[in-house]
């Protein structure tokens, strides 16, 4: 029952939404570098660029998986090379905890990724983004506001009945 | 003039709320000279049809406690919404879901079936479950619907203000109440209490270091707790940075970590999310193992962070659970 909505049968032209957010300093470069250098990759991601992996509050994972995201990727500075001394190192801890809680609200591990990916690595920016898309191709649909409206059809329902039955009311007098 | 009228009604609540009204001690008979109590059914007689017949709008303010989780409340907050100029969410339950919304992490069948036949003290060899209508030598009995979700009140009815806590304290009550009758209200949709961090308002808060540099956590019963040093700088998990004020500290000042019951300040969407944040990115190590190995003893991330507002979060519940758990 709980894979029911992963069913990927009806989803015929559905590709994965994948929200990233990259490090001013070095994955975001890495991906003008990519495209620069005119690679060819997986066009599911809408890259966010912020000035520092560190700079990624959990709010806005979990905001745009409730959004309709279907998987998150994060991109730092490699250890050591944060623009900032230890925002990668904040990111990093923030997100092994955000991992954990994610599978306890049913979210799979493979939603939600960080790479360390330096201004030069235009092809581990191609590389990455076309591993996550596959994998995520392979879960199907993550779906969270489809399901919030599942979840509230049950008191409509309710709702209804209580407001045609004002409606009979006031008719009646 | 006659004087204003007020419901109290609970939902999925302890009682603890009700409680809380009691706790205004002396005070509670100054109120009762100035208002009109017309619904309160853990003290008072008066029954659904008595509001039933009050025309639209007739109550002032309904203060309304609990989570909403059957069709029975759901019924009752419609129908309270509709006679109400205010609807109020008065402590945590209904502000933000409390403690019962922490069984968002479960489906409605695990829940019926842990109950009803799992459970330690069950005697229950023929797996009797309520059913919502059964005929009974003929008469029709029914039971409300048990739903698949816990919701805070907002995710109910329109809601004008909240009044957090778990439960509020006499000082909140009071206030809220006092600006309620002398018609001083804020913009609708605020909470009725201060909207700074709980540390602000925290003795300990000279003792919370810039760096915390967590190497180890500890639950409250594992350790010999410090009455006056800043509880995360011992290595205590404490909501107070995540959490607004408004209770005057009283859990630290008895010696115990905020659990974060009156919910963030306006600025935070989502509580559990921004004390994880705060948390963790303060632990000492670097490396994924070490981190994890600190991060291991706090064991139940959600119940801990989201201890009183799994409905109200971002998510709002395991995402992986069905909903038809007829």
């Amino acid at each position: 029952m709980e894979n029911e909505n992963k069913n990927k049968s009806g989803n015929g032209n559905w590709s994965p939404r994948i929200v990233a957010f990259f490090c001013n300093w070095c994955t975001y470069t890495a991906a003008d570098l990519a495209g620069v250098s005119r690679m060819k990759y997986a066009p599911n991601t809408r890259i966010i660029r912020l000035m520092c992996s560190g700079r990624v509050d959990p709010q806005f994972i979990l905001e745009a998986l409730a959004r309709g995201a279907d998987g998150v990727l994060i991109g730092g500075c490699h250890p050591g090379d944060c623009h900032y001394v230890e925002g990668n190192y904040k990111c990093l801890r923030r997100f092994r905890m955000l991992k954990r809680m994610l599978v306890d609200m049913g979210i799979e591990d493979k939603r939600v990724r960080l790479e360390w990916i330096s201004a030069a690595e235009g092809e581990k920016v191609k590389r990455v983004v076309n591993e996550m898309v596959a994998e995520i191709q392979e879960l199907g649909p993550l779906g969270i506001p489809k399901k919030f409206e599942e979840w509230d059809k049950e008191i409509e329902d309710l709702k209804h009945e209580i407001e045609n039955k004002e409606k009979e009311e006031v008719a009646k007098q | 003039m006659a004087k204003p009228k007020i419901a109290i009604y609970w939902c999925s609540s302890c009682g603890g709320c009700e409680e809380a009204v009691v706790d205004l001690a002396e005070d509670i008979l100054d109120l009762v000279q100035k208002i009109d109590i017309v619904l309160w059914p853990v003290a008072m007689d008066f029954k659904k049809k008595d509001v039933e017949s009050m025309s639209d709008k007739s109550i002032v303010a309904t203060l309304l406690n609990g989570a909403i989780r059957t069709s029975e409340q759901e019924e009752m907050v419609h129908m309270l919404r509709r006679k109400s100029v205010y609807m109020i969410a008065y402590g945590a339950c209904s502000h933000l879901g409390g403690i019962p919304s922490l069984a968002n992490q479960f489906s409605r069948e695990q829940i019926l079936k842990f109950v009803y036949e799992d459970g330690p003290s069950d005697v229950n060899p023929e797996k009797t479950r309520p059913l919502p209508s059964y005929v009974d030598n003929g008469r029709d009995l029914t039971l409300p619907k048990f739903r698949n979700v816990v919701r805070s009140l907002d995710q109910v009815v329109d809601v004008d203000y909240y009044i957090p806590g778990c439960p509020p304290t006499p000082e909140i009550t009071k206030n809220a109440i006092g600006a309620l009758l002398e018609g001083k209200l804020p913009p609708k949709g605020t909470v009725l209490a201060p909207d700074i961090a709980l540390c602000d308002e925290c003795p300990r808060k000279e003792s919370k270091p810039t760096d915390l540099s967590f190497t180890e956590f500890w639950r409250p019963h594992q350790k010999e707790i410090d009455t006056e040093k800043c509880l995360l700088a011992q290595g205590i998990i404490c909501m107070g940075p995540a959490t607004r004020a408004g209770c005057g500290a009283l859990c630290t000042k008895g010696n115990m970590p905020c659990s974060g019951c009156f919910g963030p300040t306006s600025r935070v969407r989502d509580q559990g999310a921004k004390i994880l944040s705060s948390i963790c990115s303060n632990i000492a190590p670097k490396e994924d193992e070490q981190i994890d190995k600190v991060l291991a003893k706090i064991p139940d991330p959600v119940g801990t962070f989201y201890r009183y507002g799994l409905a109200h979060s971002i998510l709002r519940r395991k995402v992986s659970l069905p909903t038809n758990g007829e």
